[in-house]
């Protein structure tokens, strides 16, 4: 009787699982392009149509409101993609297949990392859409080499960090439509109660308080002070990236928590 | 030999509803095993705990020769399951689902493909190789979803309701599949609600009612616990049906249905014998049917009570 355990190959199988779920992007376009496309309405809409009232209202400070916007929107962006990764994980898990994945003897967390991986990198293009677009309606970015390469490294971060607990909350929810509501939160909530629009200065004092300690906040402001030069201090760089570590891993232990949950690990 | 299957005082709940109460079985290597019974049995909880989807409250269970909970990756090698509801991958194609499973088991490319192509070939899936599983009929699907079991070569094999649902051509091809799988040296262990299925199939049924195993053998062996079938007899009048029940002591009334239930084991002799009494009673008789032992009568026999029963309490 051959009794021997068997080789699991993390690399080959979360590989196999991202080229499913890349597929499945494009078999059901509808929900990539609602998550391509929403930020960029965004950002048409508070660039073109609310723009200068909002310049005005923030009493110009020397600098273009667009240029104010762009960081913020990013983070815009990367929440919505939660919507769509959680719906994604929890339709999924309601499919015969996942249970198949399960009695086969594969890297247990393909399914997941096959999702982060997969979600990650729609986000990451709908974020290089939306700052192509912002380009092209006269976004100046003042980014050194220098600045854009940490830039780019927490846009990465906090992506990874809202799609892990995205995949968390998809895995927790019974329905998809449940999924949907339950990411609100990272996809509407904090963004709209953080400096993406309005300096947080010029908001009622008790969202005032939540909008500073939220972890948006640090983010938005780090990026905004590498892409445009607002001054920041390093402590929010420093928060930002802890934020994103610490979302990071709550999101990954929960979610391997939820998807192990009754069965034989 | 090992036995392919072995499980002793399984037992399982969910929440404070006992749903497995100490079952002991043994499936021989190379054999069909079936689990029969109602709905809500417990069945598919069996097939979940033994294929490492669910873990049991307790009991022993060892897989081809190793201790499940000690090694449920060595065990998930070794074998395959096609669930109750579709294991497939709606928006692949057809031959996507058996490249991913390919894949999946580190067959390689050109060995991947081969292997798709041969399973599509044998499953009779060659012309909806390309087509999106969406569009694809239930026994296709079901056909399909064994393929996918199929592509690591498995040794044993559990099928959970592989035919519920499927038109009788698709379930005959189906049980077809399943008896060239068996010559093959591979260990079936198969959960059914149709006396008739695990009949054609089965070297040994086990009959599971209210999460005990009420009886096990041979189809035989559990044929014989029935009493032979029945003659339902259908009169136009209660004082037709009074007469008949002094003329059939034997048969049992049902006044509301205005049916003589008469046991009788269907056989052209002991059916001419009753016709005789009939005729020479005069008796007008409106509908004759002839009933053979089926799962509701195997159930009567060993537990006492109705598949039909078994519906109602337990929803």
């Amino acid at each position: 009787m051959s009794t021997t355990t068997p080789t699991i190959r993390p690399l080959a199988d979360t590989a196999t699982m991202l080229r499913r779920n890349l597929r499945h992007q494009q078999r059901y376009p509808s929900m990539t392009l609602s998550t391509l496309i929403s930020p960029v309405i965004m950002l048409l809409l508070f660039g073109f149509v609310f723009g200068k009232t909002f310049q005005a209202g923030i009493g110009g400070g020397g600098f273009d409101y667009l240029d104010f916007l762009v960081p913020g929107l990013l983070l815009v962006t990367m929440g919505s993609g939660t919507v769509s990764t959680a719906v994604a994980v929890c339709t999924d898990m309601t499919e015969g297949i996942v249970a198949r994945f399960r009695t086969m003897a594969i890297f247990r967390p393909s399914v997941l990392t096959g999702h982060v991986i997969g979600s990650l990198l729609q986000t990451l293009v709908s974020v290089a859409l939306l700052i192509g677009v912002a380009l092209l309606m006269g976004f100046r970015p003042t980014a050194t080499f220098g600045e854009w390469l940490p830039a780019t490294a927490l846009i990465i971060g906090t992506s990874i960090a809202l799609t892990w607990m995205a995949v968390a909350l998809g895995l927790t929810s019974k329905t998809p439509e449940a999924a949907s509501n339950v990411v609100l939160p990272f996809s509407l909530i904090l963004p709209f109660l953080s400096s993406t629009f309005v300096p947080i200065e010029s908001m009622p004092s008790g969202i005032r308080w939540f909008a500073e300690y939220q972890p948006y906040t640090p983010i938005i402001e780090t990026l905004r002070g590498l892409l445009i030069g607002t001054p920041y201090q390093a402590s929010d760089g420093w928060l930002a990236a802890a934020w994103c570590v610490a979302i990071t891993a709550g999101g990954y232990l929960w979610s391997r928590r939820s998807y192990n949950r009754g069965t034989a690990a | 030999m090992t036995a392919a299957i072995e499980v002793r005082g399984l037992r399982k709940s969910f929440g404070d509803q006992l749903v497995l109460d100490g079952i002991d079985l043994t499936v021989a290597q190379g054999t069909i095993f079936s689990l029969l019974g109602p709905n809500g049995a417990g069945k598919t909880t069996v097939v979940k705990i033994l294929s490492t989807l669910v873990t049991a409250d307790s009991g022993e269970i060892r897989i081809d020769g190793t201790e499940l909970t000690a090694a449920p990756d060595t065990i998930r090698a070794a074998i395959g399951v096609t669930g109750q509801f579709s294991a497939v991958d709606g928006l692949l194609t057809g031959e996507e689902n058996l490249r991913l499973m390919a894949d999946l088991h580190h067959l390689g490319r050109a060995a991947g493909q081969q292997r798709a192509a041969t399973l599509l070939e044998q499953f009779d899936l060659v012309e909806a190789a390309k087509k999106p599983v969406m569009t694809y009929s239930g026994g296709m699907k079901r056909r399909l979803d064994l393929a996918m079991t199929l592509v690591g070569d498995p040794r044993i094999i559990f099928l959970d309701e592989p035919t519920t649902g499927l038109d009788p051509r698709s379930r005959h091809s189906m049980w077809q599949i399943i008896r060239q799988l068996v010559s093959g040296g591979v260990t079936v262990f198969l959960t059914t609600q149709y006396l008739e299925e695990a009949d054609q199939l089965a070297d040994r049924i086990a009959v599971l009612d209210h999460g005990r195993l009420v009886a096990q053998g041979t189809a035989e062996e559990l044929k014989r616990l029935v009493p032979g079938g029945h003659v339902r007899l259908r009169f136009t009048s209660p004082g037709e049906l009074e007469l008949a029940a002094r003329v059939l002591p034997s048969g049992v009334p049902d006044a509301s249905a205005l049916v003589l239930q008469v046991p009788n084991d269907g056989r052209v002799q002991s059916l001419r014998e009753l016709l005789a009494r009939i005729d020479d009673a005069s008796l007008e008789v409106d509908e004759l049917t002839v009933h053979t032992p089926d799962l509701d009568d195997v159930f009567f026999a060993v537990t006492g009570h109705s598949t039909l029963d078994e519906k109602a309490t337990t929803r």
